[in-house]
């Protein structure tokens, strides 16, 4: 919501874009590899991923906007690398304010200070707080940048139907309707998502109780980029308080409304107004505000059984919804898409069989779940749902005033990438291996090499990494890209690896399969099962 | 613990908690109970001990 007075996209800071629908219909392809339903964050990402892949997308948007209001405002590391792969990377960087810090306080007193870990042998910093509108400006950018993907806005899918080897669409726009034919369907059409109703599925899980307001403020406050936590303040006894800071003078602030609060009226403009000023008396800012945008939100885990019906993914909110704490929501939506952008890259090329797109469930859905017991936690802490929660909470922060053992309770535990330790696609191994090396299924950490990060010398498809020229030239009848690393090298050490070892690095930059002492039919049995079986 | 030093702290605690207002009694036995296990540092020792002080609670 606005202040009176104000258009709905009327806002302090971002000028939104107005897009018409298509107007030469007669020139309009009506069919694609891959038709993308919803033009938000995750849905141009999944297209810029697929052009990546050099496949031909049409995304579709109801809407003839960005996003408003105050939404995903937290990008972590492993989005950024995302973000990165997909060249859309420039302005993100130029706009988005890094953090590692964090601080919780308790009735006044500061209780925790907690820093992510960060390092320069990372490319990027732990978090980047950027608005939504930011961040589909930029990506949208990168997607006009970008002749395999045509966007149609003002777009609605009214229909769909499963025929023969693809799904055909009826899309609906001012003009009128028609049908819209695509091999596969992604449907990044968010939390209430259309094409999950149409097909009749439902998500599944729990819903927490407590209730937030977000309010945005423009204020000149000079507080570094540290995300504050702010439980049982003078001003809010009993509730919970966070507070972000964004580009632009923005700051972010949730609150928890009481069981006892009516949220009507606490969604009255004079009372959120009161509220924050109350916040703001809290943090001792004393100078000038305005109020940007304000809504409500309470905190569930859903998720579907199954992230696929048959030629159509579900990717994002679609698919899954997590509580804001933990900030899971945008990232995990870009992991799906970049997960499913490589994998329909490789089998409509033809160099992979379509058993491929069989891991995009159980991978993704599996970091969902871990998701949801990370942010589940978070949630019990923010949020107590019962009687025990709320004593233990309580008894925790109490204790933490003077004991810092108790204050690391309050620690948000944030986004790490999920390990797809259980995926079709990995192959796990045996051999003795450091306990800091990373696993089959991780992210590839980081690590400085002599011109820039590990992270820039990946390839665009699978890589070997290796240690031993020799090892390299073995696999040159794979396709895949390898990069040969010095055994004494930062990255060797950052990956527990030694002159023998080898890595088999994911188009996503997960870690397919590691080897202590590599040969080349084990390599390339590892790069068959990470493709989902033999080659077509 | 001998049976002197346990009504020792039966006695401190019993002390204690009539210094604090009843309605608060709750929160000072659960910050109690975290500073014990805190200093005992055995996760499933304590574990154990809290199921233990579970039963015969019904009056």
């Amino acid at each position: 919501m606005r202040p009176a007075g104000r258009a709905e996209t009327e806002s302090l800071y971002f000028s939104y874009p107005h897009f018409d629908a298509p107007q030469d219909r007669a020139s309009l392809p009506v069919s694609a590899p891959v038709a993308i339903v919803g033009a938000g964050p995750i849905g141009m990402t999944a297209a810029l991923g697929l052009a990546r892949e050099g496949i031909r997308s049409v995304v579709f948007d109801t809407k003839a906007t960005f996003n408003d209001g105050s939404r995903a405002i937290c990008i972590a590391r492993q989005s950024f690398h995302i973000l990165n792969q997909i060249g859309a990377i420039a302005p993100f960087m130029e706009k988005a304010l890094g953090w590692t810090t964090g601080r919780s306080f308790y009735r006044g007193r500061q209780i925790l200070e907690f820093h992510m870990p960060d390092s320069p042998a990372e490319k990027f910093r732990p978090m980047y707080n950027l608005q939504q509108q930011y961040i589909e400006q930029f990506l949208w950018q990168a997607v006009q940048n970008e002749p395999l993907i045509d966007l149609r806005w003002q777009s609605t899918i009214t229909d769909v139907a499963d025929v023969g080897n693809g799904v055909t669409l009826t899309v609906t726009d001012p003009s009128g309707s028609y049908p819209f034919t695509a091999d596969w369907v992604l449907a990044a059409d968010g939390a209430r998502s259309p094409l999950r109703k149409i097909r009749g599925l439902r998500l599944k899980g729990e819903n927490y109780e407590g209730r937030y307001v977000i309010a945005d403020v423009q204020m000149p406050h000079d507080y570094p980029t540290i995300r504050r936590a702010l439980f049982d303040p003078d001003c809010r006894r009993g509730g919970t308080i966070l507070i972000h800071k964004q580009p632009d003078n923005i700051w972010r602030i949730d609150y928890q409304l009481r069981d006892d609060e009516d949220e009507t009226e606490a969604l009255r403009e004079e009372t959120v107004r009161a509220s924050v000023a109350a916040v703001l008396a809290e943090i001792d800012y004393d100078g000038p505000w305005d109020l940007e945008w304000w809504s409500v939100y309470s905190a569930n885990t859903l998720a579907l059984d199954d992230y696929r019906d048959g030629r159509i993914f579900f990717i994002g909110d679609s698919a899954h919804i997590v509580p804001i704490f933990g900030v899971r929501g945008l990232n995990n939506g870009l992991a799906d898409a970049h997960n499913i952008a490589w994998k329909l890259g490789w089998v409509l090329r033809g160099d992979a069989p379509v058993t491929l797109l069989d891991s995009y469930s159980p991978e993704r859905r599996g970091a969902t779940l871990d998701v949801f017991a990370n942010a589940s936690k978070s949630a019990r802490f923010m949020t107590p749902p019962t009687a025990g929660w709320q004593l233990m909470r309580d008894a925790a922060l109490n204790l933490a005033l003077d004991h810092p053992f108790a204050g690391q309770l309050a620690n948000p535990r944030q986004m790490t990438p999920y390990t797809y330790a259980d995926s079709p696609l990995v192959t796990n191994d045996e051999g003795s291996w450091s306990k800091t090396a990373p696993l089959p299924g991780a992210a590839l950490p980081d690590a400085i090499l002599e011109t820039g990060h590990l992270s820039d010398h990946l390839g665009q498809g699978f890589t070997l990494l290796t240690f031993d020229p020799e090892l390299a030239k073995s696999v040159g009848h794979l396709p895949i890209g390898t990069l040969t690393l010095p055994a004494d090298s930062p990255a060797a050490q950052v990956l527990g690896a030694t002159a023998r070892s080898a890595f088999l690095i994911r188009p996503d930059s997960h870690i397919a399969a590691r080897w202590s002492q590599a040969t080349p039919s084990q390599i390339e049995a590892a790069f068959t099962k990470s493709i989902g079986g033999p080659r077509p | 613990m001998s049976a002197a030093n346990i009504e020792t702290v039966y006695e401190a605690l019993a002390l204690k908690l009539d210094t604090i207002p009843t309605k608060q009694h709750p929160l000072y036995l659960a910050k109690l109970a975290l500073l014990l296990a805190h200093e005992i540092d055995d996760a499933p020792k304590v574990i154990t001990q809290l199921n233990a002080a579970a039963q015969n609670l019904s009056t």
